[in-house]
This record gives C-alpha cells, sequence and structure tokens, in this order.
C-alpha cells in the first residue's frame, strides 16, 4: 500500500519541555488514524508538526515519499563533540599510544564526515522546503478546535480564498465547487451569510469544506468536536465519518473515543510524547496491553 | 462699527477671505498628505516588526523600526518640523512638501503602534488557518490579517487623524500659510483679534466634525460581519 505520510524519529519540544520523545509512524492511502491520549500527551503537537505550524527539533517527516523536515545532524552534534573532546584529551596526553591516538583520530574523522554529509544534504532539504512549504500545505487540510474561519469574509469566500488566491482554479469554478461541497454538508444556503451567524457545529462543517475546497490528500483534525455543545458533535462527526466512507485519508486528534471505534481503521495511544500503543480500534479499546491505557480508558469510557 | 461692518472690514475689504481660503486648502493638503504617508509608513513599519520578531535573522530591522518610533514619538512636532525645513531640508524654499514629510513620518510612528496592537490582538489561529490553506506569510497577512486589525483600530486611526489635524496648526513655524496662520495675518492687517479666530475654530471643528461622521460610516460598513 502507498505510504502517504512517514514520520521518523519525531522530537518537538518547548523551552525546556520535551513534548515528543521520538514519533515513528507511517500512514497510508485511506487510513483513518485516531490519535488519542490524555491531554499534554502531546497529541495536538504532533498533529501541527505533521503540518509544519510548529517547528520540529529532530527527525524526519515525509509527504508522499517527499521530503517535508528532516533533520538529523543535531543528533550526531553531541556525539561529534564528544569525539572531538576525546581527541582534543589524547592529543594532550603525551603518554598516550600512538596507534589509538590514530584510531581517535579516524574516529572523529568518520563521524565529522557523517555530520558533514548530513549536514548539507539537510540544509538543502531545508531551503527547498523553505521555498516550498506553501506548495506542500495545500496537499494537507487542516481542521482545527476553534474554527479558525476567517471572520471577516463570508462564507462563500471563505472558501473560494485560497484556491482563487494560489490559482488553483478560476473564480467560477471555486464557486462551483464549493457551493457543491456546502450543498453536501447542507448549508448552501448560508453561503453569503458570514461565519459568527452561524452555531458552532455549522462552523466546523464550513471549516472542514473550506479544507476540502483545496483538494488535499490528507486531512488533519485537531480535535475538531472539542469546543462544540454536545448537541452539535453529531452533524461534525457524521460529515467525518462521510469523508472517510469514501476512502480520504484522515488523521483525527480526538477524544470521542465512540468515533474512533466506529470509523478508524488504525488508533494509536501517545503517552508521554511517545506512541505507547498502537492498533485497530478493537486492539486498543478491548484488550489495552499497557496500564496506562487501561486507566485512561477507564476515565474517558 | 456693527458686527456685521466688522466681518465685511476684516473679511472681504481687507482681502480676508482669500487667506483663509488658501489657509484651508493648505491644512487639508498638509493633513491629507501627511495621512496617507503616516498610513503606509504605519503599516509597513508594523509589519517588519511583526516579522522580525519571530525571525532573529531581522533583528537589525527591528531595531531600525523600534528606533524609528521612539525617536519620532520623542520628538515635539514643532521640533520635528524645525529641524525638516531648517537642517534636513535647507535649501527648500516651499514649507508644504516639508510640512507633508514631516507630518506623515511623525504620524506614521503614532500609526505603526496602532497597526501593531491591531495584529496582535487577531487570534493566532487566523494566521494558522491561512497558512494550512496554503497561503504564504504576505498573502495571509494581507488577506486576512491586516483587513480584521484595521477594522479593530478604525476608532483610534479616527482619534490620529484629528490629532493630526489639530497638529497641523504649527506648520505656520515654517511659514506655510495654513489655516491658523492665515488667522493671526488677517488679525495683523486688520487688528480684529476676535473674527479671524473665531472663524479658524469654526472650521477646525467641522472638519472634525466631518472626519468623525465618516469614519462612523465607514466602520459601520465593516462591521457587516459581526451581526
Amino acid at each position: 500500500m502507498e505510504k502517504i505520510i512517514e514520520v521518523k524519529n519525531l522530537y518537538k519540544s518547548f523551552e525546556n519541555v520535551e513534548v515528543l520523545r521520538g514519533i515513528d509512524i507511517d500512514i497510508y492511502r485511506g487510513d483513518v488514524l485516531c490519535v488519542i491520549g490524555a491531554s499534554g500527551s502531546g497529541k495536538s503537537t504532533f498533529l501541527r508538526c505533521l503540518n509544519l505550524l510548529e517547528k520540529v527539533d529532530s527527525g524526519e517527516i515525509k509527504l508522499s515519499g517527499e521530503y517535508l523536515f528532516k533533520n538529523e545532524h543535531k543528533i550526531l552534534e553531541p556525539k561529534l563533540k564528544a569525539a572531538k573532546a576525546a581527541l582534543k584529551a589524547a592529543k594532550k596526553d603525551k603518554s598516550t599510544a600512538a596507534d589509538k591516538l590514530l584510531l581517535l583520530e579516524d574516529d572523529y574523522r568518520e563521524l565529522k564526515e557523517e555530520y558533514d554529509a548530513l549536514y548539507t544534504e539537510e540544509r538543502d532539504i531545508a531551503k527547498y522546503i523553505g521555498k516550498n512549504i506553501d506548495l506542500l500545505r495545500q496537499k494537507m487540510g487542516m481542521v482545527f478546535q476553534q474554527f479558525n474561519l476567517f471572520p471577516h469574509l463570508t462564507i462563500l469566500r471563505n472558501l473560494t480564498l485560497a484556491p482563487t488566491m494560489l490559482k488553483l482554479a478560476t473564480p467560477e469554478e471555486a464557486n462551483e465547487r464549493a457551493l457543491a461541497l456546502l450543498e453536501r454538508v447542507g448549508l448552501r444556503d448560508r453561503a453569503n451569510d458570514y461565519p459568527n451567524q452561524l452555531s458552532g457545529g455549522q462552523k466546523q462543517r464550513v471549516a472542514i469544506v473550506r479544507a476540502l475546497c483545496m483538494n488535499p490528500e490528507v486531512m488533519l483534525f485537531d480535535e475538531p468536536t472539542s469546543a462544540l455543545d454536545p448537541e452539535m458533535v453529531g452533524e461534525v462527526l457524521d460529515v467525518m465519518k462521510e469523508l472517510a466512507g469514501e476512502g480520504m485519508t484522515m488523521i483525527v486528534v480526538t477524544h470521542e473515543m465512540g468515533f474512533a471505534r466506529e470509523v478508524a481503521n488504525r488508533v494509536i495511544f501517545l503517552d508521554d510524547g511517545v506512541i505507547a500503543e498502537e492498533g485497530s480500534p478493537e486492539e486498543l479499546f478491548d484488550n489495552p496491553k499497557s496500564e496506562r491505557l487501561k486507566s485512561f480508558l477507564s476515565k474517558v469510557l | 462699527m456693527s458686527w456685521f461692518d466688522q466681518l465685511y472690514y476684516t473679511f472681504i475689504e481687507k482681502d480676508g477671505y482669500k487667506y483663509i481660503i488658501e489657509g484651508f486648502g493648505n491644512t487639508l493638503l498638509i493633513t491629507f498628505g501627511a495621512l496617507i504617508i503616516g498610513v503606509i509608513l504605519g503599516v509597513i513599519v508594523a509589519v517588519a516588526k511583526y516579522y522580525s520578531e519571530e525571525n532573529p535573522k531581522l533583528k537589525i530591522i527591528r531595531w531600525v523600526c523600534d528606533t524609528y518610533v521612539t525617536v519620532i514619538r520623542g520628538i515635539p512636532i514643532t521640533v520635528l518640523l524645525l529641524i525638516f525645513f531648517f537642517v534636513i531640508f535647507a535649501s527648500a524654499d516651499n514649507g508644504i512638501p516639508v510640512a507633508i514629510i514631516a507630518f506623515g513620518i511623525n504620524s506614521g510612528a503614532y500609526m505603526a503602534e496602532l497597526v501593531r496592537s491591531g495584529i496582535n490582538a487577531i487570534d493566532k489561529g487566523q494566521m494558522e488557518a491561512a497558512r494550512s490553506l496554503g497561503l504564504s506569510k504576505w498573502q495571509a497577512m494581507r488577506n486576512i490579517i491586516l483587513p480584521q486589525a484595521v477594522k479593530n483600530i478604525l476608532p483610534a486611526i479616527g482619534n490620529e487623524c484629528i490629532a493630526l489635524l489639530k497638529e497641523t496648526s504649527v506648520a505656520g513655524y515654517v511659514a506655510v500659510r495654513d489655516l491658523t496662520l492665515a488667522s493671526t495675518l488677517i488679525i495683523n492687517n486688520t487688528y480684529d483679534f476676535v473674527n479671524p479666530l473665531l472663524l479658524s475654530a469654526l472650521i477646525y471643528l467641522a472638519l472634525v466634525i466631518i472626519m468623525t461622521k465618516l469614519l462612523s460610516v465607514f466602520e459601520k460598513k465593516l462591521k457587516r460581519s459581526e451581526r
């Protein structure tokens, strides 16, 4: 199966708090991946890193085989420093045997070469991404907890702004597509209203449509129902279910365990910045292995 | 002499109306010229500051912006105007362009702080949503952040416009015949102190009222999305 997103050894810290401590996961086309975990476990940060809304510290992210982020030379840095220090100390100490000195020198040189090669490669990747980040982001739609619709624009303009501005569609095409998608979520008659005239559930449905208007390959959902009144959660989840049914690749950070069990084909449990458990919803919800997951599930179910 | 005779003498017989018309024109010219410069400068400085705050490579730009705002806000406009006229543009024989530039640069510093506070007040999620759709930083700034920021700071911009209009009354220091200088010139010609000052005061007041009205109309138009 085709991998859409590949994540390797992802690290991210804020100030001195390590939020993500080495995440590895591959996401395949058509996957509906639910990310669960206690608050502060790094779920949202993980999602935001995929979109590079957060600056990642080190690791690797690939989108459709193309690098979105690669930074491994930083991991080598401490090793390199240690080798350098060892070499220096050995040189100072006159009693060191010549062959040992040679060995240390070789070690250092090897490490340095590896480091330099990585550094150059990653610098070029960073440069390329820096130039093309906006293009790469177009392939990933994002839905936020707080909707983040543009309050000064009508619903229709919210939907068509990006496609027309980025010249992906003519204004007519964009309008047509936006209206068709609005129709599907039952909001066509609100096209000319402003976001603040809508209810929370309606806003979130519009936000999903806004991301869909860009024809993304992956949709990222960051706790899409957490800011909603309980009676509106259903309408948003229905739209997401429909989307999943059509084969859209989705990564959903959520507290809706019912949704995760019903719609997801994979669930990961993040705990303390690492993937503590991974598997099908049945495996995770019915047979949790770790104590942490057991206690988490007992609190939320 | 009745009041009407006095008015006739001051404004018609002694050509007072000509001074007033010229002064009125110059005051408007300086105010709007300075306003345009001020708004453009203010937006540029505010946006430059916004970007340089998150990018350490742009430290110099940030320093330039900070210095501009600090220095300009720290110097009285009259002194600034005199410096512009007698030092920087010492060879200028017409004070009007110099006054426009001086008032514009002065106003820009205040506008910059206004616009910056407006930008900072916009929820971070707006920028993130725009970026997640693939818009560049600048496209997001221009289409999403700035329109909302300007809407929020419109009342404060109105205040700045009014302050600017009234500040132009010191343009006479560099021999620009604005409304204030016009009234003092008429006083010199006629020894009528009351009427020229009263008239110029009324004109300033009328201008401020018109400005306020225009702004509130504009504000209402922008408020549509908040029903």
